[in-house]
């Protein structure tokens, strides 16, 4: 199979024995050394039999359970899965698609390769639940170009899986049918945004379409009612079905439930990626214990806690107020739970849960400018303030680093950022126009400095981020 | 002349148009297949893709020219991808890009003067937990040093033959 075949891919199978702190549940088969993600492998370890108990059950009795279970989507939004499959319009008759998010293309997040590439199986089973519970008529993985054995991998466990009765025709014998089609994606970060990879997947250019009326689960694909859910969270349909709901839900904390796959990069000792249950583990110790430290004889300058278009956090930052469940909080970056609602309240999010340090060792200006390079390229042109303003607050950036800044360039740049958000078709909008706002806000000082720099000043700096 | 898809190509397509609702949504998978066969994808293939998916011409350029991983000209023997993206910059991707060019004596975004290769930056590759990454064709190389980038080229150019392209005057028309 695959996994033997020599890829030079190699280093992505590298496996890690689980840090005290982790709690592993979709990673537990692959990181597992004696684990190599066949088939034969997977029902070795009781793979597949929650199909066979799913199956067996009612599909809006699985939906019940999703529900309670309290899963909330780890794509990017945290939107519960359990409500959204209810939303899914019925009564058109129309035929249900299923679709999984596998675009995996906010900076800063590889977790889902992580899963593809080890443990396939366990997407596929994943999946194949999920399709009877909405009872889909055929189901996609949109799968990002950039991972093209990560897509082979799938493509033949597919096939094994259909060789034995868990896809396609009559699955289990009984009279469910449901195909699952790997789709390629070419290189466009836009095809992460739900719709805009529908609009792919019917073989046009990404462009997103506006909620409302194109809410997925009414319009979605061929505008048919389609859900769309992450790698990540349809692997724990599985465990949802292995355990119950209710016993899901005690994992982690009140509606931050089960466990969350982190990823850690940028300037700390061990970047990796993480499994900790929700809210149990703080992004202090993420970074200290997990991540073993930032670099010798560095400081901390900034955080991103959720992927690049998370809002910044800067070091020293104090984070105060009251928590939904009514309890009173004084966080400083450190103190901040790895959860869904703990990083909204600190004023960021946890977005794909892709924590990004940087140390003192670079401009944060830089950084920004980095971030903005990346916001421009993707930029899908539908929205002008989303297409031009994108552009002008990578230019601005730009020019601060490498010459011909303007002294009011520090207010320019914040007053595009204003104005982008909420005024777009996507989220697009909001994810090129965070990193700008919260820098400038955050970074004042070090913008307004850059404006006025001889640009020579730059030149001797140890690398470049642009 | 118009484009003559290879048995291989044909068949694939065929196959492939099966597994969706609509012919249309086989699209990218087809220009998958076809850049991987031709290295690029001319007007004349799209012409033949439009034709098999009975949408018009503009409709598969439209696709083309919106997703950066499709191209209408050709690359080097070898396409190199250097990430760009924050993860891997503040681990020194740039300085990787560098050696990648010095290594070819080429810029960015061209065939290099040897024909080997192409080199690009790409944003994000999802492997920023071993920055910095690049992606030789299909293949990611990880936690990349100038170093390691020096063996690396080395061995490509072992692999493969100098091919340098032709004389700008005998450029053939696109
Ligand atoms: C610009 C943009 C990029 C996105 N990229 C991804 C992505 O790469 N992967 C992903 O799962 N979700 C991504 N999302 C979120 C999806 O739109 C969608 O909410 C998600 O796939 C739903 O799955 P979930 O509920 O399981 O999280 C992105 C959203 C936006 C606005
Ligand atoms: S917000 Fe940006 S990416 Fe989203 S639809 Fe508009 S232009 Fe495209
Ligand atoms: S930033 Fe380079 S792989 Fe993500």
């Amino acid at each position: 199979m695959t996994h033997a075949d020599g890829d030079a891919d190699m280093p992505t199978f590298s496996k890690s024995a689980p840090h005290p702190k982790e709690r592993r549940l979709i990673l537990a088969a692959a990181e597992d050394p004696d684990f190599d993600g066949t088939i034969e492998a997977y029902e070795g370890r009781g793979g597949y039999g929650e199909l066979k108990k799913a199956f067996g059950m009612k599909p809006e009795d699985i939906c019940k359970e999703v529900l309670d279970s309290g899963l909330r989507g780890r794509g990017g939004a945290g939107f519960p899965a359990g409500m959204k499959w209810k939303f899914l319009d019925r009564r058109s008759g129309k035929p249900i698609y299923l679709i999984c998010n596998a675009d995996e293309s906010e900076p800063g997040t590889f977790k889902d390769r992580q899963i593809i590439h080890k443990d396939p199986h366990q997407l596929i089973e994943g999946m194949m639940i999920t399709a009877f519970a909405i009872q889909a008529k055929q189901a996609f993985i949109y799968i990002r170009e950039e991972m093209p054995h990560g897509a082979r991998i799938l493509e033949e466990a597919i096939e094994a899986a259909r060789a034995r009765g868990y896809v396609g025709d009559n699955i289990l014998g009984g009279d469910y049918s449901c195909d699952l089609v790997v789709h390629r994606g070419a290189a466009a970060y836009i095809c992460g945004e739900e719709t805009g990879l529908i609009e792919s997947l019917e073989g046009k250019r990404a462009y997103p379409r506006i909620k409302p009326p194109y809410f997925p689960a009414a319009l979605g694909l061929y505008m048919c009612p389609t859900i769309v859910n992450n790698v990540e969270t349809l692997c724990n349909v599985k465990h949802i079905i292995a355990m119950g709901g209710e016993a899901f839900a005690k994992i982690g904390t009140p509606g931050n439930t089960g466990t969350r796959i982190w990823c850690l990069s940028g300037h700390v000792q061990k970047p990796g990626y993480y499994e900790v249950e929700c809210g149990k583990v703080t992004y202090g110790e993420l970074i200290h214990d997990l991540g073993g430290g930032l670099l010798p004889g560095r400081k901390l300058q900034a955080l991103i806690p959720g992927g690049s278009s998370a809002k910044v956090l800067r070091a020293g930052e104090r984070f105060t107020g009251k928590l939904r469940s009514g309890e009173a909080f004084d966080w400083g970056i450190d103190d901040i739970p790895l959860d869904f609602d703990s990083p909204m309240a600190a004023g960021s999010m946890s977005g794909s849960g892709a924590v990004i340090v940087v140390d003192d060792s670079v401009s944060i200006v830089e950084v920004l400018a980095n971030i903005n390079a990346f916001y421009a390229h993707e930029s899908c042109g539908q929205c002008t303030p989303c297409r031009e303003g994108s552009l002008w607050m990578k230019k601005i950036t730009g020019r601060m680093v490498s010459g011909g800044a303007r002294k009011e360039d520090a207010a320019l740049l914040a007053s595009i950022g204003d104005q982008i958000a909420g005024r777009t078709i996507c989220a697009h909008g909001e994810a090129c126009a965070w990193p700008t706002q919260s820098f400038v806000a955050k970074f004042r000082d070090e913008f307004e400095a850059a404006a006025q720099r001889n640009p020579d000043e730059w030149k001797n700096r140890e690398f470049r981020l642009v | 002349m118009p484009f003559e898809p290879s048995s291989e190509l044909a068949a694939y397509a065929e196959k492939v148009v099966q597994r969706y609702p609509e012919r249309r949504s086989a699209i990218m998978m087809i220009l998958h297949a076809l850049q991987r066969e031709q290295g690029c994808i001319s007007l004349e293939a799209q012409e033949w893709v439009a034709g098999f998916l009975g949408i018009a011409p503009i409709k598969v350029r439209e696709v083309v020219s919106f997703y950066p991983f499709y191209r209408e000209h050709p690359v080097g023997k070898r396409h190199i991808r250097v990430c760009r993206t924050l993860s891997c910059a503040l681990n020194g991707g740039y300085a990787v890009c560098d050696s990648f060019k010095q290594a070819f004596d080429t810029g960015l975004d061209e065939i290099s003067p040897d024909g080997r290769v192409t080199i690009e930056f790409a944003e994000c590759l999802a492997s920023c937990g071993t920055a910095p990454v690049a992606l030789v064709d299909d293949d990611l190389h990880e936690n990349l040093t100038p170093e390691k980038v020096r063996e690396l080229c080395a061995s490509i150019k072992a692999e493969t033959p100098a091919a340098p392209p032709p004389a700008p005057a005998g450029e053939t028309a696109e």
